[in-house]
């Protein structure tokens, strides 16, 4: 049976004395988490192992002697080591041994309550306690395993990791405190510990204290009554910037709440979110101090009309076109000119509105683009919006044109059945065979035909609209798509990867170090690191994201039967 | 020790065994390293191509784009794409790692437990225009004892043919013997 016996880089310079730490019987595994130096009183150790036990819940014992001598092997120090190992009864009992400077040492295990003396191989692996303490292991992203099968596939290592993760309280003594117990564990080296950040840590409790005030105002200030009434409650659920506002709004809260992060994950969430709206503001001011520079939007604000009105005429150039021969088809006269009529007229209806509002338009956008200062998502999603307003006719041209195109097909199939001598049956959703009387039969063929040969014009006005309605809903998809990659990269994680790559693993990986025969193995444990891919995958902040809620099959029947659509579905959204 | 032998497609590799202690082996597959013929040979095609573009259009910016693609692209190769040596580390109580390292310096690593290793096998794939042999490490299936969860293929850019694998696979199935008389749950 292979003994592993996992000692810490940092005590290998520490002076003799007793091993502690955790032993692992299922795997034959010693984990040793510091050294116990002399002189000690043995029933003090064994008094504040079992303290230590209590507060962490990790079953720490003596596992061994260790003994560093810087000249040659002193006899009465070894018998005494082995003296100490009746004293401590703990099976099997480590003993390792260091000369001088040497890098190989000398492990044997005294087995005493076995029949059988083997001869067991012991293998060496150090480990940089410090690294394994901060990290933090990733299961495999791909294993798709039920709970109870987890439980038995428990990887090896995380036990290790948890072994070492969970003894704080054993790392918070030193060989240089007064006391009964002298320990060497990493923070023999001086105790590390930041200044700038414990200063953020006293600043933080009256900063969200003061944020959950100002939140919970606001918060009431929306549901108040007067913002929910009808015609309000709709157009803020149109606007995709009071969307994103409450996103943000829900991640200041989860920032602010005063209970501390309870595990990796939401510690890692937290501090995702704090990093990603810290990166958000930023851009929106970096956005704003440009804009405002040179007054900007001031140009910007005097070239929106000309292009509001640059495309009212190209829409008008585009009717007339289409009142036409449009592409050389013959087009019903009258229809043609009812529909383009009633489509020009509503763009001159348009046209007035938009020079009615244009003296305000400067002020208007002076102030809401003050508003990107919260952030550049914010400033996207306003563009946005400013989009579906300027574009709003066009909507309006694709809901007449569906509706018109739509009520055409309807009744064009309802009439094909009755040419056939079917039946629609609403009850039993089906088609049935029907008689019909001959008066029926007659107007049903006179409709038919009007509507069949009335569908080329109705079919092209649809198709046409459609397209515009299809390129303005793509501009904003992508837009949307790019608030989206802002609000749920995981910043934090990625910086922390790059910086402290020990924090997040993946796995470990071992080294081989020098051999002599006769010694243990020697291996290095070093932390293999989670790959970018993996990180952005696992730590992925939820969104409020739009995704195609149809796919292209059901998307083209929707075309082609006139149905109206709205490919961007937001999560939490009615279903229609 | 290194022995000869020659990968799929006819390219000199290497082979070289260590043998830490009772328990631990080392193999590592090397490949023949960046030839500074094919080297020269890709760098003079671009920039003679580069060259003609310019004499064609007379813009110096298909010049310097043009070093500019070829310092990229060389970067590119090293790092991600050039793989100089694939070994393997097994450890009877431990695990089995695989490593591959660039041309670069840069080194991939995958330490698998041995709790999660069923067996290394040697299999034929259908690759291209041929079928080859590789080895591969079978992964346990926790919800079927009897079952493979995953197949690992290793030395995948270097493929060495049957005579080098068959080696391979005694000397890990020694130390996985190794690692099965004695069971962990004793």
């Amino acid at each position: 049976m292979v003994l592993k016996v996992f000692f810490p880089s940092c005590c290998s310079s520490a002076e003799s004395g007793i091993l502690i730490g955790r032993w692992i019987s299922e795997q034959s595994s010693a984990v040793i988490l510091a050294v116990v130096h002399f002189p000690f009183i043995p029933v003090q150790v064994k008094q504040y192992l079992g303290e230590v036990q209590r507060v962490s819940n990790v079953s720490v014992s003596v596992l061994g002697s260790w003994s560093n001598s810087k000249q040659e092997k002193e006899e009465s120090l070894s018998e005494f080591l082995e003296d100490l190992g009746t004293i401590f009864s703990h099976e099997p009992w480590i003993q390792i041994s260091k000369e001088g400077d040497s890098k190989f040492w000398s492990c044997s295990v005294l087995q005493k309550h076995s029949d059988t003396p083997k001869e067991e191989e012991i293998i060496l692996v150090y480990y940089d306690q410090r690294k394994v303490l901060l990290s933090h292991l990733h299961p495999a992203l791909d294993t798709v395993t039920s709970a109870e099968h987890k439980a038995d596939s428990a990887s090896k290592l995380s036990a290790i990791f948890d072994t070492v993760a969970k003894s704080k309280v054993l790392f918070m003594v030193d060989r240089y405190d007064e006391g009964p117990i002298k320990l060497t564990h990493w923070q023999s080296d001086g105790v590390e510990a930041s200044i700038i950040v414990e200063l953020l840590k006293q600043v933080s409790v009256p900063a969200c204290v003061l944020l959950t005030f100002l939140l919970s105002l606001i918060s009431g200030i929306c549901r108040s009554r007067v913002l929910k009434s009808w015609p309000l409650s709709f157009l803020w659920s149109k606007l995709s910037t009071c969307e994103q506002l409450g996103h943000r709004l829900q991640h200041l809260q989860v920032i602010s709440s005063n209970k501390k992060a309870q595990n990796h994950t939401q510690l890692m969430r937290k501090a995702n979110i704090f990093v990603s709206l810290m990166i958000d503001v930023a851009l929106g001011m970096l956005l704003v101090s440009w804009l405002y520079r040179k007054n900007r939007i001031g140009h910007l604000a005097d070239t929106l009309i000309p292009a509001a009105d640059h495309v009212a005429e190209e829409l008008q150039n585009l009717l007339q076109w289409l009142m036409g021969a449009p592409a050389g088809l013959k087009m019903n006269r009258a229809l043609d000119q009812v529909l383009g009529r009633f489509f020009l007229y509503h763009i001159h209806l348009w046209i007035s509105y938009i020079h009615l509002m244009s003296p305000f338009i400067e002020m208007i956008l002076w102030y809401v683009g003050l508003s990107a200062c919260l952030g550049l998502t914010v400033a996207l999603c306003i563009l946005s919006d400013i989009i579906a307003l300027l574009t709003f006719h066009i909507y309006c041209f694709y809901v007449y044109g569906a509706r018109l195109y739509c009520l055409k097909i309807y009744g064009l199939s309802s009439l094909w059945r009755l040419f056939r001598g079917k039946k629609w049956n609403v009850l039993r959703q089906r088609v049935d065979s029907c008689s019909y009387d001959l008066d029926q039969l007659f107007i049903g063929t006179l409709l038919f035909t009007i509507l069949l040969f009335l569908l080329p014009t109705t079919a092209l006005y649809y198709l046409v609209f459609t397209l515009l309605r299809l390129l303005v809903v793509v501009v904003q998809g992508l837009i949307h798509l790019l608030v989206d990659l802002i609000d749920s990269l995981p910043l934090y994680s990625v910086i922390l990867r790059l910086c402290r790559s020990y924090r997040l693993a993946a796995g470990v990986k071992f080294r081989v170090l020098e051999q002599q025969d006769g010694k243990p193995l020697r291996l290095l444990m070093q932390i293999n690191p989670l790959s970018y891919g993996n990180v952005v995958q696992t730590y992925r902040l939820p969104t409020y994201s739009c995704y195609p809620k149809d796919s292209w099959a059901s998307l083209c029947k929707k075309l082609f039967l006139g149905e109206l659509i709205y490919p961007w579905k937001h999560k939490g959204e009615k279903q229609d | 020790e290194e022995q000869r032998y020659f990968s799929a497609s006819g390219a000199p590799l290497w082979l070289r065994r260590r043998q830490h202690s009772a328990s631990c082996r080392e193999l590592a597959v090397r490949g023949p390293r960046l030839q500074l013929r094919s080297l020269s040979a890709a760098t003079s095609a671009v920039w003679l191509a580069a060259y003609g573009l310019f004499v064609l259009c007379q813009n110096s910016m298909v010049l310097s784009a043009a070093i500019f693609i070829t310092l990229i692209g060389l970067i590119i190769y090293l790092h991600f794409v050039k793989i100089d040596q694939e070994s393997l580390l097994v450890i009877s109580s431990l695990g089995i790692q695989v490593t591959s390292s660039y041309a670069s310096g840069k080194e991939s690593t995958t330490f698998t437990e041995m709790g999660q290793v069923k067996d290394v096998v040697i299999s034929e794939a259908i690759h291209m225009q041929k079928v080859i042999y590789y080895l591969c490490i079978l992964l346990r299936d926790p919800a079927d004892p009897q079952g493979v969860s995953e197949v690992v293929p290793l030395f995948q850019s270097s493929k060495p043919r049957l005579d080098c694998l068959i080696e391979v696979y005694r000397s890990c199935q020694e130390i996985l013997e190794q690692s099965k008389a004695t069971p962990q749950s004793s």
